[in-house]
């Protein structure tokens, strides 16, 4: 079988250190090895996002990415995102708006929001929709997750944001639309 | 009383939201167990062959590997409606993608080396691959055997010797005399490709077989009874040997309905001493081993008076159910009960033929087949109302059921079925319907640029289910008077506990924080459901949670009364407390009674409190074998969409501007999940509608069997805004007034789609989906004809 190689890594905080097989993704490594399964493999081609998890501040399709491509490297999956206990703000929010239902995906959208918001806390619509045009999900819709992430950027509240959409009951929408 | 614990209609957390967050919710796909083993599977490249020779030997000498399967070892042929599959291909293959040999290994990746490894002779046969061939004189039959499956008798009637499945009839009125009064009569005819569920979690199953006949089977299914029983007929066992679990479940759309890969799992398990194994489907048998939504043609002729009023329409819908019969025997018994749209029509004939072919399987589809009905049935309706330059809209209001109408099966619509009226003017105002520019003028040249259009569509469906479906209910005090609900649809998303949740505090009066619809599912300790399935779990599972919750309320007060001196009659339960009507401070807690009560001197009685509900379809009768009559359906869901786009003349591409959507929920029974099933759905029809679905090549090979080739929406596909519409019109028998609205949500949006699409370009399309590529060449096609 395939050799083995030695890497190191941190994941969430903690730091790891071992060998892996030459041919194992970093998806197995954190599923099997670390048993992380918040992450999921949707397709193992890279093409439904589910896989996502954070590597060195960049959402990466870990189902395409070997494990011993992450030696060195810091790592967040969603096993990381709340902390004592308590849900982030970011997973409340999809809490709140409904933007969960068979959970599948989100795992992988969290952490496509997650390292969008480090890199710019305050996106603009057309940013947020680039961010998780990757990540396939099958139940929503998207228009729940779009209403939680634009909830949970903090600096989204301010009046004159950027790309705000407009409210309805019962309704959402993206700029562009004529009303 | 309190005004507190009002959750029907309200907009609390869904529970399951927690864990999905947190990655802590465990699919099966996440389960593994102690010496599990992996299975793959080797497919057939052919359509149609015959299996001359396999050559197992060098698979099973590789090490890790503990069993290799082929069909020839296996007698079993089961099916949910007909016994027409085999759990490996034997002797012969049915369609590319059918399962050839199975291989359990110590990993996955020895398993697939291993199916590698296999060497299978194959002697290729001519395949048939349209449904029109296949029911011409002289086809080659899929199943030349079909005469002696056995199969569900008075519900489904195979033509033997041929490659029909089933042949619904619908017989009403006198449809050629209706012909004859009629003053125009049309012919159109319209095509639906196979589709994908495409769940994001594929289907996976960890199956243990145990000693003595007993199996242990872990998976992401929708419906546990349903598997156990198939297993238990498919092995000869009891069902108490056949304990299913199912935990969180990663979408099921209809796909995981029935039972997949249990059989084929447990088998392994067993020729490998009782090792669990587990098979999880790559994305590719997603799409060309397990099954899809039926293909369907359909060809309708209408006859109309000047005025738009229907009197005469004849069917006949062609479904493609591809090598096995699965759901679409149902699905072409149930869309044809609805294959007329939500219309009074006096005289109709309906032949709905589910037909055989080499391609792979049709199955249970969100909609149930109603999605590519409505395709044929709305679209039509626009392309006549263009004939008698009668506005699609008005021309809808004179045609729908009304009280006293009879629907195409001989049900009588009455004021209480719903308003598919209300819905339809919903959707209409809401999207400038009447107002629209240019409106009744359709264009007598195609337009250049970006056009804008506007269509509308209505819709019906009710669940399609045996006469004698039922499903039941326990809930359990706890200490601290907390309550467990125990029932067996399951939830992979649609959001049926956090409604169900609320039914039940509300019916306690307790706040619905202290309640708990058990998620993972378990034929060994929950009460028993038919399947997760037809939009019906709401609504008879609510029935049965208020049953069940009124045995608690009917038992707290049984033992209060006594404490309180007091007759029962008397008591209300009330936030938590159960007090004296005129009396109310001689009252007790709910948590003082949950597990019995204790008097002073230590005495006990009453006992932990357990309530039971249970519900069965009510008045659901056969539909006669000639003529369709008959009740098939507890209760209607209304509906209609109403669509502006914008279509890109020089690319074909479609951006869909608003789309929405009404529906006669009966009673919203959340609102959050109300309005985020209809979002989902939307998006799922307008995959339907734009870019969704299968391609063959001449000698029946998919071609897009993955995520680069067969796209679904992604968020930039949203429309630019979505808006959500309820009427409630109470169903008497529905939990708080409530009907079923899981499916409906995808339903028409592709007839929408097409009758907008009319209305910007002036031309008719009849074939799903409306690709850049279909509507440009169309367009071009359109010009150089003029």
């Amino acid at each position: 079988m395939s050799r083995e190689l030695p890497i190191q890594l941190t994941v969430n905080g903690t730091p790891w250190e071992g060998t892996v097989p030459a041919d194992l993704t970093l998806l197995r490594f954190l599923r099997e090895r670390l048993a992380l399964t918040g992450a999921k493999e949707g397709c193992g081609i890279g093409e439904c996002g589910a896989c996502t998890v954070i590597v060195n501040g960049r959402p990466i399709n870990t189902c395409l990415m070997l494990a011993v491509e992450a030696d060195g490297a810091v790592l967040q999956t969603v096993e990381g995102e709340a902390s004592d206990g308590q849900l982030s703000g970011l997973q409340q929010a999809f809490v709140d708006h409904h933007a969960v239902q068979c959970g599948f995906c989100t795992p992988g959208m969290l952490m496509s929001v997650r390292a969008l918001l480090q890199r710019n806390p305050s996106p603009t619509e057309e940013e947020i929709v680039e961010a998780i045009a990757g990540n396939l999900c099958r139940c929503t819709g998207y228009s729940a997750i779009l209403s939680a992430i634009r909830s949970a950027g903090p600096a989204r509240e301010a009046p004159d944001a950027p790309g705000e959409a407009p409210r309805l009951a019962g309704s959402v929408a993206r700029p562009g639309d004529e009303r | 009383m309190t005004t507190e614990h009002r959750y029907v209609g309200g907009n609390h957390p869904r529970p399951d939201a927690y864990d999905k967050v947190t990655g802590e919710a465990q699919y099966v796909h996440d389960m593994a167990l102690p010496g599990m083993l992996h299975a793959r599977i080797r497919t057939s490249p052919h359509a149609s062959a015959r299996i001359v020779s396999i050559d197992v030997s060098r698979a099973a000498a590789l090490p890790g590997v503990y069993v290799v399967l082929t069909g020839a070892e296996l007698d079993h042929q089961l099916g949910l409606y007909m016994a027409d599959k085999r759990i490996l291909a034997r002797s012969v293959v049915r369609y590319q993608g059918d399962p050839v040999v199975a291989v359990a290994a110590q990993t996955e990746a020895i398993a697939a080396h291993a199916c590698d490894l296999v060497q299978v002779e194959y002697e290729p046969l001519v395949p048939v691959l349209d449904p029109e061939a296949a029911i011409s004189e002289g086809a080659p039959l899929v199943h030349p055997d079909l005469h002696t499956y056995s199969h569900m008798k008075g519900v489904f009637f195979p033509v033997p010797h041929s490659n029909i499945a089933h042949h619904q009839k619908i017989r009403k009125g006198d449809v050629e005399r209706g012909f004859a009064e009629s003053d125009c009569v049309f012919d159109n005819s319209f095509d639906n490709p196979p589709v994908q569920h495409v769940p994001l979690e594929t289907h996976a199953v960890i199956a243990r077989a145990l000693t003595r006949g007993r199996m242990d089977v872990i998976t992401s299914a929708q419906s546990p009874f349903t598997v156990r029983n198939i297993l238990a007929h498919t092995f000869g066992v009891p069902h108490n040997n056949v304990r299913v679990r199912i935990p969180c479940v990663g979408g099921g759309f209809g796909g995981k309905a029935g039972i997949h890969l249990e059989p084929l799992a447990y088998m392994l398990s067993s020729r490998a001493g009782g090792r669990p194994v587990k098979i999880v489907a790559t994305r590719e048998e997603e799409f060309n081993t397990l099954p899809s939504r039926q293909g369907l043609k359909t060809r309708i002729k209408t006859g109309v008076t000047r005025e738009g009023k229907l009197v005469a329409i004849k069917v006949q819908y062609l479904w493609d159910a591809g090598a096995h019969a699965d759901y679409g025997v149902n699905v072409g018994r149930a869309a044809a009960t609805a294959g007329a749209g939500p219309y009074s029509v006096p005289h109709c004939h309906v032949d709905s033929l589910v037909v055989y072919t080499n391609k792979v399987f049709g199955t249970a589809f969100r909609g149930f087949g109603h999605l590519e009905v409505m395709w044929g049935v709305e679209r039509n309706l626009d392309i006549i109302a263009h004939q008698l330059r009668i506005d699609p809209h008005e021309m809808r209001q004179r045609n729908f059921l009304r009280p006293g109408d009879t629907t195409i099966t001989g049900e009588v619509f009455t004021e209480n079925h719903g308003r598919p009226d209300l819905c339809l003017e919903q959707v209409a105002g809401a999207i400038g319907y009447a107002t629209r520019p240019g409106r009744g003028q359709t264009p007598t040249r195609v337009p250049a640029g970006k056009v804008r259009g506007y269509g509308i569509a209505s819709l019906h469906k009710a669940p399609a289910m045996p006469v004698f479906t039922s499903c039941s209910c326990v809930i359990h005090f706890n200490e601290d008077a907390s309550v467990r609900v125990l029932i067996s649809g399951v939830d992979y998303g649609q959001g049926t506990y956090t409604a169900l949740a609320g039914i039940a505090a509300q019916e306690l009066s307790i706040p619905v924080e202290k309640v708990l619809v058990t998620f993972d599912q378990d034929t060994g300790t929950q009460p028993y459901d038919w399947q997760t399935v037809a939009s019906r779990f709401a609504f008879m599972g609510g029935n049965a949670v208020i049953q069940a919750a009124r045995d608690c309320l009917d038992q707290l007060r049984q033992t209060a009364a006594q404490v309180l001196h007091s007759p029962v009659d008397d008591l209300v339960c009330d936030n938590e407390t159960i007090y004296v009507r005129h009396n109310p401070h001689q009252r007790l807690s709910y948590r003082q009674l949950a597990l019995g009560y204790t008097f002073d001197d230590g005495n006990s009685i009453g006992g932990p409190i357990i309530g039971r509900g249970r519900y069965i379809a009510q008045g659901l009768t056969h539909l006669d074998p000639q003529t369709g009559q008959g009740k098939a359906a507890i209760n209607w869901t209304y509906g209609a969409h109403g669509v502006v786009l914008e279509v890109d003349t020089e690319t074909g591409d479609i951006e869909v501007v608003h789309i929405a959507s009404s529906f006669d929920a009966g009673k919203v029974l959340h609102a959050g999940m109300c309005r985020t099933q209809v979002e989902g759905g939307v998006m799922q029809g307008l995959g339907s509608s734009l870019i969704e679905g299968f391609k063959f090549d001449e000698q029946g090979r998919l071609l897009n069997p993955s995520f680069v080739d067969y796209k679904i929406p992604t968020v930039k596909d949203m429309p630019r805004q979505m808006s959500q519409f309820f009427v409630e019109t109470p169903q008497l028998d529905g939990p708080h007034g409530a009907r079923g609205i899981g499916e409906h949500p995808m339903i028409a949006v592709p007839s929408a789609i097409g009758n907008a699409l009319f209305d910007a370009l002036g031309i008719q399309f009849h074939q799903l989906p409306l690709t850049p590529e279909r509507v440009y060449l169309t367009i071009k096609k359109h010009r150089t004809d003029k």
